[in-house]
């Protein structure tokens, strides 16, 4: 498939998560290329959240994640950009869009105004989402498309090595999430870094994806689209021509 | 001083402001209410009301616990105490073993109850009556001083806090997911806030502070698009209610908190029905 930069990988080996006695993930295994879309496709409870969030470092795991590059050494440092499902938060606070991203690009408080450079940088970074228009926006009245596209430009800024999405189950038309998935392949082309999306929508996993992972607690199976959506166990999970879970 | 009073003279020439222990409430008024109007915006954003609420509560216990270990220093136990009280209640809050209401319920009744126990031992409580309401005519040139090191002091902590501290209100997780920690952030504006409490209360009385603290910011919010807006509204709500209620006070020879606090509750009505007008 697409591999506009085979030079790094993120690889993650045998990570295991347990909380209370209950295993929520079983020696998953699995590498996040560079310059591909990965996609994690599972049932609720598979564990996609939690392994996110042990990627995220958010949550004690055992198992290794390292960054490689092409010649298998690691890069000490792994950057994460993260959109988040769902923002749960108040949304009468007065804050617009520029407040928002400002308060995470600038050390200037944001009470005490926006200066022209962070102003100018919150564009570009807007503009890099197509999302321009809502820099004076209120956040709380922007629309769940809208949302994510802010949340984009956040977990871009800075430049991420890897870049981890948590698809909305709502809230977003197929037309908006078909934009936004345009914009994050355009993101793929032109920047250097790797994508793993959490997906829960199989046809848009079989139109864009590059490589997809099965996972129910530990990996059942992975390849390309083609390969997954005509295993077995893919068909044990969301039955046969069922393609959306 | 005498300059100042100078300037105030000329600035205001009210028959209210020709004593000096107005003008020099006029100046205790002119340090707090912006001090508490810009605090107040993120306690209004953060939903901090409640803990606000009960932080003003402990002093009584603070000043109860300094009689006890034999401080002079009033200011001083009280401050100790509420920075300490005011980090129990974070942490506790940030262990999620309950809903954060009810643990400050708790906390709020429990440490009225051990002030009032102490202070109230042996019919003593008329002494301390005057924290409940407090008074603000009796703010003392070094009092103003250690106001204006305070106003200082907060603003500069204000400032490196603001920003991680937006983004902890609108999502915790996503502000951890960018390095930012949270708790600590958490805990240090909740300090922040019971320093700004606590040397107020002397002056403001501990059944109006959090009126102070509450109700500029929650104005501002219904009137405000941007988080500076917001910050702009609340403060000049506040230093509006607070330069009002004073000048008022004397002139009905009303209780200065008292009337100042329901000034601002006047502006925020007010924002209110703007707030519905421009729905």
């Amino acid at each position: 498939m697409l591999h506009h930069c085979a030079l790094c990988h993120i690889d993650l080996d045998r990570i295991s998560v347990r909380r209370g006695g209950q295993v929520l993930l079983q020696d998953v295994s699995m590498h996040i290329h560079c310059g591909q879309l990965t996609v994690l496709i599972g049932q609720n409870g598979a564990g996609k959240t939690t392994l996110i969030r042990a990627l995220l470092g958010q949550i004690p795991h055992a198992g290794v994640i390292r960054h490689v590059d092409s010649r298998g050494l690691d890069i000490p440092h792994l950057r994460t950009g993260y959109v988040p499902q769902v923002l749960q938060f108040d949304r009468e606070m007065p804050l617009t869009v520029q407040d928002y991203l400002a308060s995470a690009v600038s050390r200037r408080p944001v009470w005490t105004g926006i200066g022209k450079k962070t102003k100018e940088k919150v564009r570009q970074m807007l503009r890099d989402v197509d999302a321009e228009a809502l820099a004076e926006r209120p956040l709380g009245r922007c629309s769940g498309g809208e949302l994510q596209r802010v949340l984009l430009a956040l977990a871009l800024e800075p430049a991420p090595d890897l870049l981890v999405l948590d698809e909305p189950v709502s809230g977003i038309d197929r037309n908006g999430m078909r934009m936004f998935l345009d914009t994050l392949m355009e993101l793929r082309k032109t920047r250097h870094m790797a994508i793993l999306l959490v997906s829960h929508d199989l046809h848009f996993v079989r139109e864009y994806a590059d490589h997809v992972v099965l996972l129910e607690k530990s990996v059942l199976t992975q390849g390309t689209p083609e390969e997954v959506f005509a295993s077995p166990e893919f068909s044990n999970v969301f039955g046969t021509g069922e393609e959306d879970s | 001083m005498e300059g100042i009073y100078g300037i105030l003279e000329a600035i205001l020439p009210l028959d209210a402001f020709r004593f000096n222990f107005m003008k020099n409430a006029l100046l205790a008024v002119l340090l707090l209410t912006p001090l508490l109007g810009l605090l107040g915006t993120m306690a209004v954003n953060h939903q901090m009301a409640f803990f606000s609420d009960a932080l003003g509560h402990s002093a009584l216990t603070g000043i109860g616990l300094g009689i006890v270990l034999g401080l002079h220093n009033d200011l001083l136990a009280m401050l100790v105490f509420g920075v300490v009280w005011a980090v129990l209640i974070c942490l506790i809050k940030q262990s999620g073993s309950a809903s954060t209401d009810t643990i400050i319920s708790v906390f709020s009744s429990t440490s009225v109850a051990a002030g009032l126990l102490i202070l109230a031992r042996g019919g003593q409580f008329a002494k301390y009556s005057a924290l409940l309401i407090g008074d603000i005519l009796a703010v003392t040139p070094q009092d103003l001083l250690y106001l204006l090191l305070a106003l200082i002091g907060t603003v500069i902590l204000w400032a490196a806090l603001y920003n991680p501290l937006l983004m902890t209100s609108v999502d915790p997780m996503l502000a951890r997911s960018r390095g930012i920690r949270t708790r600590l952030i958490e805990c240090g504006f909740v300090v922040l806030v019971a320093v700004a409490v606590m040397l107020s209360i002397r002056w403001v009385g501990v059944m109006l502070i959090n009126a102070l603290l509450i109700l500029p910011a929650a104005s501002g919010r219904n009137l405000a698009g941007t988080s500076r807006q917001h910050a702009a509204w609340s403060v000049g709500i506040a230093l509006a209610s607070g330069l009002l209620g004073l000048t008022a006070s004397y002139y009905l020879d009303t209780s200065a908190g008292a009337t100042i606090v329901i000034v601002s509750a006047v502006f925020y009505a007010v924002s209110l029905m703007v707030r519905g007008i421009r729905k």
